[in-house]
């Protein structure tokens, strides 16, 4: 009932999986979510939540406060185990074997490295423990002008640089996978203007990216698909443009307005 | 194994660089060059360390072990996002953690022992046991910290605990000996005491330690009590498996919990 229809985009960069689209639907899709239950004790945070996200396609994961966003990032990424349901990275079960990670790029809500490392060591710290021949893409590291930063203890350094940090992280490896959970949080405008042009670059070249936010509007020229949870359950999962269609509104922010009040009643 | 020792290498500096750990070094050492200064030979300034190292090891393993794990969490759960496995990385934070606590106490409280040269070879035994029994009472109490980081989620419940479980362990426990030992004074009580030394591993600690030296007899009950009845060297044989059993427990324990918990 909530699952979606694979969606395809007209090219993708992975022959691979461009080869089977026409005989395997689900190829399309880089995470696959089948029948996800969680409790964290008597709270339910997950109910049956079936789901794909669609490859090469940026993917927002809405909801209001406890709506499970988070926990659905968390068990994509093997931190938290479901009750029942399992969970397709790129066509591989996750099931305790922490190779399928090797393609995601992660940027967690809040950016804490060990305080009395320096920048440099934590980014040496991630890329020895991926194996040094990893390729790294410092892009975002540069355009950020962290270079400077980079060479004192964690523990100086400003929130907002920190967060910077955190998202140059996740795009250093080239992740075919990026998940960001609240990636605008703590930016200034230019920084978080700079992650977009990242994240649109990323997408562009076949990346596929899944991301959280609050603040729906900034959104809005980046997201493919939504994915709308209400109290642990799939309310909505398609295209954008499908979510305007059926809500009558342009703007997504009145558009899951529109959501949750469907949802209250 | 080699995700462990990666953990490991940037771990160790970070702790190694770290106010608290820098701080604990420098305060046995005070301690200890102090005591060799105003307090006369080696042996008795040995005595009295004894009793600092029993206070202030398990507080310092237990107190700062849980605090620098709770402040880890958020990195931790960047690591977990590698592909990396959850029991290497654990491994890594453990040893990470306990060998440059370890080290510390080596340092400060053997160092001026070295510069003074108060070693000599009658008391080259105390002094190693001095500071094999505070390395061990490290690791022991590190793993104790481990296991209340990963099991209590809050940080001020967890950092509670990790007191709670201090005080029980170097205070409370030897006022419980005293009591069972008056209140029972008509029965013999030699062995239900060696059972009650072995649960704790402060006076494990102790024992240890009092075997060592000549003057058991002096500094209670239980030192006398494990003397009399294994020997000194099965006894200090004893009490050594007993403190790596309270390490290698708790270490299991919480090994087993991050493997499975939710972060």
């Amino acid at each position: 009932m909530t699952a979606m229809e694979p969606r395809f985009r007209e090219m993708t960069t992975d022959s691979a999986a461009a080869g089977r689209l026409h005989v395997l639907g689900s190829a399309a899709a880089i995470v696959e979510l089948r029948g996800l239950s969680k409790r964290f004790g008597q709270r339910t945070v997950l109910r049956a939540v079936d789901c794909a996200v669609g490859r090469g396609r940026v993917t927002a994961v809405l909801g209001p406060n406890a709506a499970g966003k988070s926990t659905l990032i968390k068990v994509i990424l093997g931190m938290v185990r479901p009750d029942a349901g399992e969970v397709l990275v790129d066509g591989v079960l996750v099931d305790g074997d922490p190779g399928y990670r090797a393609v995601i790029g992660y940027m967690p809500q809040a950016a804490r490295f060990p305080e009395n490392l320096t920048g440099r060591k934590v980014v040496a710290m991630l890329r020895d423990l991926r194996g040094s021949a990893t390729p790294v893409d410092t892009t975002l590291l540069d355009e950020f002008g962290l270079a400077e930063e980079l060479d004192k203890p964690v523990r100086t350094l400003s929130g907002g640089t920190r967060q910077k940090l955190n998202a140059a992280i996740a795009f250093l490896f080239r992740p075919s996978l990026l998940i960001l959970d609240e990636p605008t949080a703590g930016l200034d405008p230019i920084a978080s203007g700079l992650l977009k042009d990242r994240i649109l670059a990323a997408a562009r070249s076949g990346a596929s990216v899944i991301l959280t936010s609050h603040v729906l509007s900034e959104l809005e020229d980046l997201v493919d698909d939504v994915v709308f949870l209400l109290d642990g359950a799939v309310r909505f999962a398609g295209p954008l443009e499908r979510l305007r269609r059926e809500t009558g509104e342009a703007r997504l922010e009145r558009a899951i307005a529109g959501l949750m009040r469907r949802g209250a009643r | 194994m080699k995700t462990t020792l990666k953990v490991l290498k940037y771990e160790l500096e970070d702790v190694r660089r770290s106010r608290g750990v820098l701080a604990y070094s420098l305060v046995l050492l005070a301690v200890s060059e102090g005591l060799l200064r105003f307090g006369g030979s080696g042996p008795k300034a040995m005595l009295s360390l004894l009793s600092v190292v029993l206070l202030l090891v398990p507080l310092v393993s237990l107190v700062f072990g849980t605090m620098y794990l709770y402040n880890a969490r958020d990195f931790t759960e960047l690591l977990l996002a590698q592909p990396v496995r959850r029991g290497a990385l654990f491994r890594g934070l453990y040893l990470g953690l306990s060998l440059p606590l370890a080290a510390g106490l080596v340092i400060g409280v053997g160092a001026p022992f070295l510069w003074h040269m108060s070693v000599d070879e009658s008391s080259a035994g105390a002094f190693l046991a001095l500071l094999g029994t505070g390395v061990l009472l490290t690791f022991a109490f590190t793993a104790v910290a481990s296991l209340t980081a990963v099991t209590i989620d809050d940080r001020a419940r967890g950092l509670g605990a990790a007191i709670l479980a201090w005080l029980l362990a170097a205070v409370v426990y030897d006022g419980l000996i005293l009591l069972v030992v008056t209140l029972f004074a008509d029965y013999p009580l030699e062995r239900p005491l060696l059972g009650l030394t072995l649960l704790n591993p402060v006076d494990l600690g102790r024992v240890l330690l009092l075997l060592r030296f000549d003057t058991a007899a002096l500094m209670g009950y239980t030192g006398v009590v494990f003397e009399r009845f294994f020997g000194t060297i099965w006894g200090t044989s004893v009490a050594v498996g007993a403190l790596l059993l309270w390490t290698a427990v708790p270490f299991v324990l919480s090994l087993w919990r991050f493997r499975t918990k939710d972060f």
